[in-house]
C-alpha cells in the first residue's frame, strides 16, 4: 500500500528562544487511521514535541484546536487531512497575541464574551420545580447556546481584529442573544443597554466571515441582526 | 528552591461538571476559592456528555427515587455503597432543577417542563419496563450543562487560575492535605496552593486505553496525585466500555440514541440484543450489552470486510427526529463513520469510557482511607467528587446518565462539606511542611536533565496498547497475568522520559510527561486490581468465573462483595467492606440477587 504523505507549513514562535516567528515546512507520513488534520498534528508532535497546540476532546464539542487553516479559520479535529491543498499552511487564530506556536491569547475574546452578563437573570422567587418554557420558546434558543467558544469567528471579523477592546464580536454577541431569546431571563432592557453604543453591537457590518467559519454552522449574524431589530423597537 | 505561595480557604482541582458545581457552593459561600484548570473550563470532558443527567422527575413517565435506587444497586451489580446511592437518587431532583434555575436550555415536554427520554438499565417498578429518566438537552446535555455551569460561575465571581496543572498533593506528618502545588503552562512558573480544604475534581483517566471516548486531557491527574501521596484508589479494575463508539474513532454515540428507539444490528440485520437481554434489549445495562456486542463479534457475526463492528441503526427513525433530539450524532456520524444515519446505519463497537473507581469519598465527598482499624476513616482536609472520585455510587457498573448526576450531587456535596467544616472550625491553615514543593520540583528536574530517555509517545503507545490488549471487555487470567508484569515494565520505562522542548513557555511536552506520571499509576491500578479480583461482577468478566447455578453471573458475593483499595507502594492490595445499608430507614436494603435485564 502506497504511504500517504502530507505537506505543512507551520507558524512557529518560542518567545524563551526565538526573537521572532518563522515558518517551519514539513512532511509527515500517514497512518491509514490519520483522518483529520488534529491526527496528523498529534502525530507530528510524536516527533517533533516542541509543536505546540491545544487540544482536547477531538471531535469538535470543547473548542480547544480552533486555528487558521490554509487562511480560514476551522477546528482542526473537525477538517479532513483529503483535501486540503498542500502545503497545509497552519497559523495561530488571526488578531489576537500569539503565546508560541499555535497558541494564542485569549483573554481579550473571554473578557468580551464575560461583558454581555453570560448567564440567565431573572431575580423572581424561585418555584420549586422547574419553570417552564414551552418547547417552541426553548427552540428559539437552537442555533444559539450550541457555541463552543472556539473564537473562530470573532478571530476572522475585521471588526474585532480593529476594536477587540470595544467591539463584543460575534461570539459574545451570539451569547448575548441567546440569553435575549430566553423566556427565563428577565433583563432584556438591561442587556440591551449594555450594548447600546457606537462599538459594542454596532460595528458589526454584516461581513459574515463569523457564519462562513463557524464550525458548528452557526450564525453570529443573523443573532446581531435580531438584537438591532430590538434595539430599533424599543427606540420607537 | 524558593517557589511563590498562594493561600485560599479552599482550592478545587478541576472546572469540569463537578469542579464547577462545587465551586459554586464555596463561592456563594463566601470562601476565598480557587479553581485551578488545565484547559478553559468550558473545554472540560463534561462537555463531550450527550445523552442526559437521570432524575426521577417523572415527566413523561411515573416514576420515583426508590426505582432509579434500586436500578442503580442493580446496574453496579451491588457493588455501589447503598448508603450513597440512596443519597445521590433522592438529591437528583434537586440537583437537576436547579441546572434549570441556572438557565440550562433543557428540551421541553409539550407541557413546558423538561423533556426525558429512556436510557439504558433505567426501569420502572423494579426492573419491569423502560422509564424516561433521562434529562436532556438534544444530545448536548454536557455541552449545555457546563456550560450553565460555567455561566453561573461568572455571576459567582469565582477565581480560576486557567491553564494551571495541579502537579502534587501536599500533606503534613499527620498525612492531612494542605494543598498542592501547580505549574502555570504559559511561565512555567511552580506555585504552591496552600488551603484549608482541596477538592479534587479532575475526571477520570480513559486515556489509559487504545481505543477511548475520552478527550486527551482524561489522564487521571488527580488519581495519579492522590496514589502518590499514599491513598488508595479504589475498585479501580471497573472500566466501563460504551457500547457504541464510533468504529475506527472511538468517538461517543450517545445511549440516547438508543433511548429514542435505536437497535444495534449484527452481519445479517438481526436485532440480537433481544437474545441477550429479552426484556429491555437494546436498553440493557452498557456491561451487557458491550459484551453481547463482542460475543456476535467473536462468533463471527460482526459486520463489514473484517466482521469486527456491528451497526448502530435509526433509519426506521423520522429524519424530524433525529434532526430535533440527536442532531449532534448526526453531525458526529458524519464526521467521523462518513454515514448519515438518517440514511445508514452507524458503525459502532464498545470503547472504553468510564472509570467507576477512583479516589475513595464518603457521601459527603469526603476522602477516606483505612486507619486504626476504621475502613473509611476521613482524610482531614481532602474532598474529591466526580469521575476522579469513587462514593462509591457506581460499583462494578455504571448506569448512563448517573454521572452527570454524580458530578452534580457528589460536587455538591463536597461543596457543602467543606463550607460546614470550615464554618464548625474543623478545617484551619496548617503550617506547610518545608519540603512542601520537593517532590514536584524533583520531577520537574529530572524531566529537565533525562538524557538518553524513552519517548512519551512510545511509552503512552505501549502502556495504551498492553491496557486495551490485557485489560478490555473480556478477561483472561494469563493475559491479566502477562498484563501485570508489562505494565509494570512500562512503569520503570515512564521514570525515564524524556522531552526535547526545554522551554519555559507553553511547553506541552512536559505536560504530556507530567500526564503520563498519572496515567501509568492509573493503569498499574487498574491491572492489578484485575488480575487479583477473581470473579465477574458488572464491567468485570472472566473467563474463568462464569455463570453457573452456583455462581450466577460468575458473582462470588461470599468472597468478593468488597471494595479494591490498590496502595501505589508495592503495589499493594488491601479490601473493604460494601455498604449494604442505606442512608436512612425509608428504604430496605436491596438483597442480593441474579442480575437479568
Amino acid at each position: 500500500m502506497n504511504k500517504r504523505t502530507v505537506k505543512l507549513k507551520m507558524y512557529r514562535y518560542d518567545p524563551d528562544k526565538d526573537d521572532k516567528p518563522y515558518m517551519q515546512d514539513y512532511t509527515l507520513e500517514l497512518e491509514p487511521s490519520d483522518k483529520k488534520l488534529l491526527d496528523a498534528l498529534v502525530r507530528l508532535k510524536s516527533q517533533d514535541d516542541t509543536l505546540s497546540f491545544r487540544r482536547s476532546c477531538r471531535e469538535g464539542v470543547c473548542g480547544s484546536d480552533a486555528m487558521n487553516i490554509n487562511g480560514k479559520n476551522g477546528l482542526a479535529c473537525l477538517t479532513d487531512i483529503d483535501g486540503l491543498p498542500q502545503p497545509i499552511v497552519l497559523r495561530p487564530l488571526p488578531g489576537l497575541p500569539v503565546i508560541r506556536d499555535l497558541i494564542v491569547d485569549m483573554t481579550q475574546f473571554f473578557k468580551q464574551y464575560h461583558s454581555i452578563k453570560p448567564y440567565l437573570i431573572n431575580d423572581n422567587p424561585l418555584p420549586e420545580r422547574e419553570r417552564l418554557q414551552s418547547p417552541e420558546e426553548r427552540e428559539e434558543l437552537n442555533g444559539l447556546y450550541e457555541c463552543i467558544l472556539c473564537a473562530c469567528c470573532s478571530t476572522s471579523c475585521p471588526s474585532f481584529w480593529w476594536n477587540p477592546d470595544k467591539f463584543v464580536g460575534p461570539a459574545g454577541l451570539l451569547a448575548a442573544y441567546r440569553f435575549l431569546a430566553d423566556t427565563r431571563d428577565e433583563a432584556t432592557s438591561e442587556r440591551l443597554d449594555n450594548l447600546e453604543d457606537p462599538y459594542r453591537l454596532f460595528r458589526c457590518h454584516s461581513i459574515m466571515n463569523c457564519v462562513d467559519v463557524c464550525p458548528k454552522s452557526l450564525n453570529p449574524t443573523r443573532a446581531i441582526g435580531k438584537i438591532k431589530d430590538m434595539m430599533v423597537s424599543r427606540a420607537v | 528552591m524558593n517557589v511563590a505561595k498562594r493561600t485560599f480557604d479552599a482550592v478545587i482541582v478541576g472546572a469540569g461538571g463537578a469542579g464547577l458545581r462545587a465551586a459554586l457552593q464555596l463561592s456563594e459561600s463566601g470562601l476565598k476559592t480557587a479553581v485551578l484548570t488545565k484547559v478553559f473550563p468550558t473545554r472540560s470532558h463534561t462537555v463531550a456528555a450527550q445523552g442526559g443527567v437521570a432524575a426521577s422527575l417523572g415527566n413523561t413517565t411515573e416514576d420515583n427515587w426508590h426505582w432509579h435506587m434500586y436500578d442503580t444497586v442493580k446496574g453496579s451489580d451491588w457493588l455501589g455503597d447503598q448508603d450513597a446511592i440512596e443519597f445521590m437518587c433522592r438529591k437528583a431532583n434537586e440537583v437537576v432543577v436547579e441546572l434549570e434555575h441556572y438557565g440550562m436550555p433543557f428540551d421541553r415536554t409539550d407541557n413546558g417542563k423538561i423533556y426525558q427520554r429512556p436510557f439504558g438499565g433505567h426501569s420502572q417498578n423494579y426492573g419491569q419496563a423502560p422509564v424516561s429518566r433521562s434529562c436532556a438537552a438534544a444530545d448536548r446535555t454536557g455541552h449545555a450543562m457546563l456550560h450553565a455551569l460555567y455561566q453561573r460561575n461568572v455571576r459567582a465571581n469565582t477565581q480560576f487560575f486557567v491553564e494551571w496543572m495541579a502537579l502534587d498533593l501536599i500533606r503534613d506528618a499527620d498525612g492531612d492535605v494542605l494543598g498542592v502545588t501547580a505549574i502555570e503552562m504559559e511561565t512555567g512558573e511552580v506555585c504552591i496552593f496552600h488551603a484549608k480544604a482541596t477538592i479534587f475534581a479532575t475526571g477520570g483517566a480513559g486515556r489509559i486505553f487504545h481505543s477511548s471516548t475520552n478527550a486527551f486531557i482524561n489522564t487521571g491527574d488527580g488519581l495519579g496525585m492522590a496514589a502518590r501521596a499514599g491513598i488508595p484508589l479504589e475498585d479501580m479494575e471497573f472500566w466501563q466500555f460504551h457500547p457504541t463508539g464510533v468504529f475506527g474513532a472511538g468517538v461517543l454515540i450517545t445511549e440516547g440514541v438508543r433511548g429514542e428507539g435505536g437497535i444495534l444490528r449484527n452481519a445479517s440485520g438481526e436485532r440480537f440484543m433481544e437474545r441477550y437481554a429479552p426484556n429491555l434489549k437494546d436498553l440493557a445495562s452498557r456491561d451487557v450489552v458491550s459484551r453481547s456486542m463482542v460475543t456476535e463479534i467473536n462468533e463471527g457475526r460482526g459486520c463489514g470486510p473484517d466482521k469486527d463492528h456491528v451497526l448502530l441503526d435509526i433509519t426506521h427513525l423520522s429524519p424530524e427526529t433525529i434532526m430535533k433530539r440527536l442532531p449532534g450524532i448526526r453531525e458526529i456520524s458524519i464526521q467521523f463513520a462518513g454515514v448519515d444515519p438518517i440514511k445508514a446505519p452507524i458503525p459502532v463497537v464498545p470503547t472504553a469510557h468510564y472509570q467507576m473507581g477512583g479516589i475513595p469519598t464518603n457521601y459527603k465527598g469526603q476522602v477516606v482511607a483505612p486507619k486504626d482499624g476504621n475502613p473509611n476513616a476521613p482524610i482531614s482536609g481532602f474532598y474529591a467528587a466526580g469521575e476522579c472520585a469513587c462514593a462509591s455510587v457506581h460499583g462494578a457498573n455504571r448506569l448512563g446518565t448517573n454521572s452527570l448526576l454524580d458530578l452534580l450531587v457528589f460536587g455538591k456535596s463536597a461543596g457543602e462539606s467543606v463550607v460546614e467544616d470550615f464554618q464548625s472550625g474543623d478545617l484551619s491553615l496548617k503550617p506547610l511542611p518545608a519540603d512542601a514543593a520537593d517532590v514536584s520540583l524533583a520531577r520537574l528536574a529530572r524531566l529537565e536533565g533525562q538524557k538518553n530517555g524513552e519517548s512519551v509517545f512510545e511509552v503512552g503507545l505501549e502502556m495504551r496498547r498492553t491496557m486495551q490488549k490485557h485489560a478490555g471487555v473480556f478477561r483472561f487470567d494469563n493475559l491479566l497475568k502477562e498484563g501485570v508484569a508489562r505494565i509494570k515494565e512500562v512503569a520503570e520505562r515512564s521514570r525515564r522520559t524524556e522531552i526535547k522542548d526545554k522551554s519555559k513557555v507553553w511547553n506541552t511536552a512536559r505536560t504530556e510527561a507530567l500526564e503520563l506520571d498519572n496515567l501509568i499509576e492509573v493503569a498499574k491500578a487498574t491491572m492489578v486490581s484485575a488480575e487479583a479480583r477473581k470473579e465477574s461482577r458488572g464491567a468485570h468478566v472472566r473467563d474463568d468465573s462464569p455463570d453457573t447455578a452456583e455462581f450466577p453471573n460468575g458473582r462470588k458475593d461470599n468472597e468478593w462483595l468488597k471494595h479494591t483499595l490498590w496502595y501505589s507502594e508495592g503495589n499493594r492490595l488491601d479490601y473493604k467492606p460494601v455498604t449494604m445499608k442505606p442512608l436512612s430507614q425509608d428504604v430496605e436494603p436491596i438483597a442480593l440477587a441474579k442480575r437479568t435485564y
